[in-house]
C-alpha cells in the first residue's frame, strides 16, 4: 500500500465537561479512502470524539488537520463544506420537507462547495440518484416524519453522502437493525468506499466491524487503547478486559 | 395559458387598494386602512425570522419605536421627506437587529426570545429618559397639511403604507423561495443537522434578523406623522409585540401569505371590537386566538388548507 | 447630594429587594431551570396574588400574607392544571420549547387583560400594621413593609433549598431535571415529577404576590416589569441553583436601588434587562452555572 498524506489527522485531542475527562489525549490519523472502526464502551468518549471532528463541540486543546488544513477553529458547517460529514445516533430528518427535499439541503450548502461537484445536473436530480442509490427512490416524496426505522437510517446516509464526503463518520447507525438490515447498511457503506470515501465507522454491533474495518480504533473511558487491524485488537487483552469488564 | 407568477399577486391587490382609495372619500377607512396595512408589515416582517427560522421576536416594538423614534429626530432636525425617515428608519433598526442577533443567536432560540423582551423595555427605558424626543411627555409631530399628487397628507400616509406592505411581501416570498428561506427551514426543523448539512446557521439568523427588524423600523418611521402625538407607551405599545406573533401563528407561518391572512383578519377583527366593545376586550380576543391556534391549528390558517389538500393528494410538501 | 449615609441605605434596601426578588424568581429557576418551561406568564401569576391578597385584605380585613398562603394550594392545583394542558399540547410531541413559549406569551396577556377588566388600570394597596413604620438602627432606616417579604422571602427560599436536597420528592425533581430519559427507564413516572414540581413553581407565585403588594401598589400591567428581572436573575443565577437565583436576585437589588438612588426610578427597568442581555453575551451559563 502506497502510503498517501494523511486525510485527517487529529492530535492529542482533549475534552472536559466540569470535572469529567470525556476525551484525553486522542490521536486519531485517517488515510484517503481507508476504512476505520471505532469501537467502545458506552461512555468511552465515541460521540464526543465525533462531535469535535465534526466541529458540533470544539475541543478543549489538540489540532485537527484535514487535507492539510487546521480545522479545530473552524465551525461545523465550514467542515462538512471541506468534506467531513457525520451521521447522527438518532436519526435528525428535517421534519417538514419530503425524503428528496432533505437531501436538497446538503446538496445545496455542502456539495455546492466541493469543487468538480454537481455540474450539469439539478439539485433535485442528484438527490432523485442518491435516493436510488440508497434505495429510497419510491419514497422519494413521502414526508420524511413517516419513515421506518431503517427507512431513517438509510435517509440519514442518503443526507451524508449528498453533501459529497471525503471522509464519512457514520455514528451508530445500524443500532437496532435486523441482520438483513444490517448487512443492507454494510453494502451501503462499502459502495461508498469504493469511490473513494474515507469512512469511521462507530458501532456496537461487532461482526459489521470486522467485515467492514481494515483498521479498528479502540477508545476507552476517553483514551485510546488499541489502533490495529480488526483481527490484532479483537485479541488484545485490554480490550477484551474493557468490554467484558474488570 | 400560462402561469401567473404569484409575486404578481400583492402588485395587483396594492393597486386595486390604491385605486380605491382615489375614489373613498371618508378618511376614517385611510386611518383604519393604515393600521391594517401596518401590521401586513409587521407580521410578514416578523415571520421572516420567527416563521421561517422558528427564532421567536417579542421585541417586534423595539424595532418599530426605532423607525417611530429616528423620525422624530429627523422631524426636529430638518425635516426630511418622508422616504428618507423610512429608509434611515430601516437602516438604525436592522443594525439594532445586527448587535442583538450575533450577541445572543449562538445561543437556544428560547434566550434569543427572551434577548428579544429585554431589548425592548431597555429601548423603551432610554427613550423615557430622553427629553430631547419629549421623555415620558411624549412628542407633538405635525402633520403636514398637504402634498403634491394626493388628496390629503392621511391619504398619502396611507399609500406610503401600502407600498411598505408590498415590499415587505414581495421580500418574504423572495427569501421564502430563495435558498435562503430553504435554509432558514432547515434550521427550523433541526438545527444541529442543518449545521452538519453546510447550513451556514448564524449567518442565516443574522441576515434574518436584520431584514425583519429593518422592515419592522420602517414600518414605524411614518408613525409619529399618522398619530401626531408619540409618547414611549403608543410607540413601544404591548399590542405590536403580541400581534407580531399572533397574526403569522394564525395566518400560517410557513408561507408569506400567512401573515397577510392573519395581520388583515385581526386587525380588522381588532379594528371592530374597539369601536363596539372596547379596547382592552380585542387585546383579549388575540391573546385567546395565540393560544388556541398554537395549540389546536399550530400552522394556521394555510396550513389547515395544505393538510386538507394533502389528505386528498397524499403528498409532502417538497 | 449623596452621602455615604445614603448609599448605605440604598445597598441594604437593595439587599431587602434583592431577598424579595429571589421569592419572585424561584418560580422561573423550578419551571424554566429545572424543568425546561419556558413560563413567561410567571411574573402575571404573582400580579393575580397580589390581587387576591388585596380582595381578600378589603372584604375580610385579613392580613395579605396570610391570604397569599392559605391560596397555595389553590395556586398549586392551577399549576397542574396548567402544566397537564402544556404537557398535552405541546411536550408530548416533542415541538419545541418555542411553541411553548409563545403560548405562556398567549396566557400572560389573557390573565392581564382579565386583571385589568376585573379591577381596572388603578394601582391597589392593602392595609396592614407593618406598611408604614420603619425600624432603625444607627445610620440605617428600614422600612417594615420591605423587611418583613425579605424575611419571608429568605424562609421560603431556603424552605424550597431543603425540600430539593433533603426530601424524597425534592431530589426526584432534580434528578428528573438532570436526565429525565435515564429516570424514565427506571420507570419512574416523570410526568408526574415534573407536574408536582411546575405545581410548587406556581404556588410560588402566590406567595410572592402577597410579597408584591405589601411592598408596593400593584396595578395589572406590573407583571410585565418583572419579565425581564426574572429571567435576568434566572440566567444570571446559573439555572437550576437555587443558591444562585439568591445570589444573583441579591445582586440585582443591589444594583437597580443605587442606579434609582444615583439616577432616578426611571431607570431602573432598564437595569435588569441589561443586565441580562449582558449575561446573555457575555457568560450565558450564569454564576453558579453549569
Amino acid at each position: 500500500m502506497i502510503l498517501q498524506a494523511p486525510l485527517l489527522e487529529a492530535t492529542s485531542i482533549r475534552k472536559r465537561f466540569g470535572g469529567f475527562v470525556a476525551l484525553d489525549a486522542v490521536d486519531v490519523t485517517i488515510r484517503p479512502g481507508e476504512r476505520v472502526g471505532l469501537i467502545g464502551p458506552n461512555g468511552s468518549g465515541k460521540s464526543t470524539l465525533v462531535n469535535c471532528l465534526s466541529g458540533a463541540i470544539t475541543n478543549d486543546t489538540g489540532t485537527i488537520r484535514f487535507d492539510g488544513r487546521a480545522i479545530e477553529r473552524l465551525p461545523a458547517h465550514h467542515r462538512t463544506r471541506l468534506g467531513i460529514v457525520r451521521t447522527f445516533q438518532m436519526p435528525l430528518p428535517f421534519a417538514s420537507m419530503s425524503v428528496v427535499g432533505n437531501l436538497t439541503i446538503p446538496l445545496r450548502f455542502a456539495a455546492r462547495y466541493r469543487p468538480g461537484c454537481s455540474e450539469g445536473k439539478n439539485d433535485f436530480e442528484q438527490a432523485l440518484l442518491i435516493l436510488e442509490d440508497v434505495g429510497l427512490r419510491d419514497k422519494a416524496h413521502a414526508s420524511s416524519a413517516g419513515l421506518t426505522q431503517v427507512e431513517m437510517r438509510k435517509l440519514e446516509l442518503a443526507r451524508a453522502v449528498a453533501a459529497r464526503p471525503k471522509l464519512l463518520i457514520a455514528d451508530e447507525t445500524m443500532a437496532g437493525l435486523s441482520n438483513a438490515e444490517v448487512d443492507e447498511i454494510i453494502s451501503l457503506l462499502l459502495k461508498l468506499n469504493n469511490q473513494g470515501v474515507a469512512i469511521i465507522m462507530i458501532e456496537h454491533i461487532m461482526r459489521a466491524v470486522m467485515a467492514f474495518s481494515q483498521r479498528t480504533i479502540v477508545l476507552v473511558a476517553g483514551k485510546k487503547i488499541a489502533d490495529d487491524s480488526p483481527d490484532v485488537v479483537m485479541n488484545d487483552a485490554e480490550v477484551v478486559r474493557a468490554y467484558l469488564g474488570e | 395559458m400560462t402561469r401567473v407568477p404569484s409575486w404578481v399577486w400583492p402588485i395587483v391587490v396594492a393597486g386595486l387598494v390604491l385605486a380605491a382609495s382615489r375614489v373613498v372619500k371618508n378618511e376614517y377607512y385611510m386611518f383604519a386602512g393604515y393600521v391594517v396595512l401596518q401590521y401586513v408589515v409587521l407580521a410578514s416582517a416578523w415571520n421572516i425570522l420567527g416563521g421561517y427560522s422558528g427564532y421567536v421576536n417579542f421585541g417586534s416594538a423595539a424595532f418599530f419605536a426605532i423607525g417611530a423614534y429616528g423620525t422624530v429626530v429627523l422631524d426636529k432636525l430638518w425635516q426630511p421627506p418622508l422616504v428618507v425617515a423610512i429608509f434611515l428608519g430601516g437602516i438604525v433598526a436592522s443594525l439594532v437587529g445586527l448587535v442583538t442577533a450575533y450577541l445572543t443567536l449562538r445561543l437556544r432560540g428560547v434566550f434569543f426570545a427572551i434577548a428579544t423582551l429585554a431589548l425592548a423595555i431597555v429601548l423603551q427605558t432610554l427613550v423615557m429618559n430622553w427629553d430631547y424626543v419629549g421623555g415620558p411627555l411624549g412628542y407633538y409631530c405635525v402633520r403636514p397639511d398637504s402634498i403634491v399628487g394626493f388628496p390629503s397628507y392621511v391619504n398619502y400616509l396611507f399609500v406610503v403604507m401600502l407600498a411598505l406592505a408590498v415590499i415587505a411581501v414581495l421580500v418574504a416570498r423572495a427569501i421564502e423561495s430563495s435558498f435562503i428561506g430553504r435554509g432558514l427551514a432547515a434550521i427550523r426543523d433541526n438545527e444541529l443537522a442543518a449545521e452538519c448539512c453546510g447550513v451556514p446557521t448564524l449567518r442565516l439568523k443574522v441576515f434574518a434578523t436584520m431584514v425583519s427588524g429593518g422592515l419592522m423600523g420602517m414600518a414605524g418611521a411614518p408613525f409619529p406623522y399618522y398619530i401626531t402625538y408619540l409618547d414611549p407607551n403608543s410607540a413601544f405599545s404591548f399590542a405590536y409585540g403580541i400581534n407580531s406573533i399572533a397574526m403569522p401563528l394564525v395566518g400560517g407561518m410557513t408561507r408569506w401569505i400567512g401573515p397577510v391572512i392573519g395581520a388583515v383578519l385581526l386587525a380588522v377583527i381588532q379594528q371592530v371590537a374597539t369601536v363596539t366593545i372596547s379596547s382592552e376586550l380585542n387585546l383579549m380576543i388575540v391573546g385567546g386566538l395565540l393560544i388556541g391556534f398554537i395549540t389546536v391549528a399550530p400552522n394556521g390558517i394555510v396550513g389547515l388548507f395544505e393538510q386538507y389538500g394533502q389528505q386528498r393528494h397524499g403528498r409532502a410538501s417538497p | 447630594m449623596v452621602t455615604f449615609n445614603l448609599l448605605l441605605n440604598a445597598v441594604v434596601t437593595g439587599i431587602l429587594l434583592g431577598g424579595f426578588y429571589a421569592a419572585v424568581t424561584v418560580g422561573i429557576t423550578i419551571a424554566f431551570g429545572m424543568l425546561d418551561i419556558v413560563n413567561i406568564a410567571h411574573p402575571v401569576f404573582i400580579v393575580m396574588g397580589s390581587f387576591i391578597a388585596y380582595i381578600v385584605n378589603r372584604n375580610f380585613g385579613l392580613d395579605p400574607l396570610l391570604a397569599v398562603i392559605l391560596a397555595m394550594p389553590l395556586f398549586f392545583l392551577l399549576g397542574i392544571v396548567i402544566f397537564r394542558f402544556y404537557y398535552a399540547a405541546f411536550e408530548k410531541s416533542g415541538k419545541g420549547s418555542l411553541r411553548g413559549l409563545a403560548f405562556f406569551f398567549g396566557v400572560l396577556f389573557v390573565v392581564e387583560v382579565t386583571l385589568l377588566l376585573a379591577f381596572g388600570v388603578d394601582y391597589r394597596l392593602v392595609q396592614t400594621s407593618y406598611i408604614g413604620p420603619n425600624i432603625g438602627f444607627d445610620h440605617i432606616d428600614l422600612p417594615l413593609r420591605m423587611v418583613i417579604p425579605f424575611a419571608g422571602s429568605i424562609t421560603l427560599v431556603t424552605g424550597l433549598h431543603l425540600f430539593f436536597s433533603h426530601t424524597f420528592i425534592g431530589r426526584a425533581i432534580m434528578a428528573v431535571a438532570q436526565d429525565e430519559f435515564a429516570l424514565s427507564l427506571m420507570a419512574v413516572d416523570t410526568v408526574a415529577v415534573r407536574q408536582l414540581a411546575f405545581g410548587v413553581a406556581i404556588a410560588t407565585a402566590a406567595i410572592a404576590g402577597g410579597f408584591l403588594i405589601v411592598i408596593q401598589p400593584v396595578d395589572p400591567s406590573l407583571g410585565r416589569e418583572y419579565i425581564g428581572r426574572v429571567f435576568a436573575i434566572c440566567v444570571l443565577g446559573g439555572l437550576g441553583s437555587i443558591t444562585g437565583t439568591v445570589i444573583a436576585a441579591l445582586i440585582l437589588g443591589v444594583i437597580e436601588t443605587i442606579t434609582s438612588t444615583l439616577f432616578g426610578p426611571s431607570w431602573a427597568p432598564a437595569v435588569s434587562f441589561a443586565a441580562l442581555l449582558l449575561t446573555l453575551a457575555i457568560r450565558p451559563s450564569g454564576i453558579m452555572g453549569r
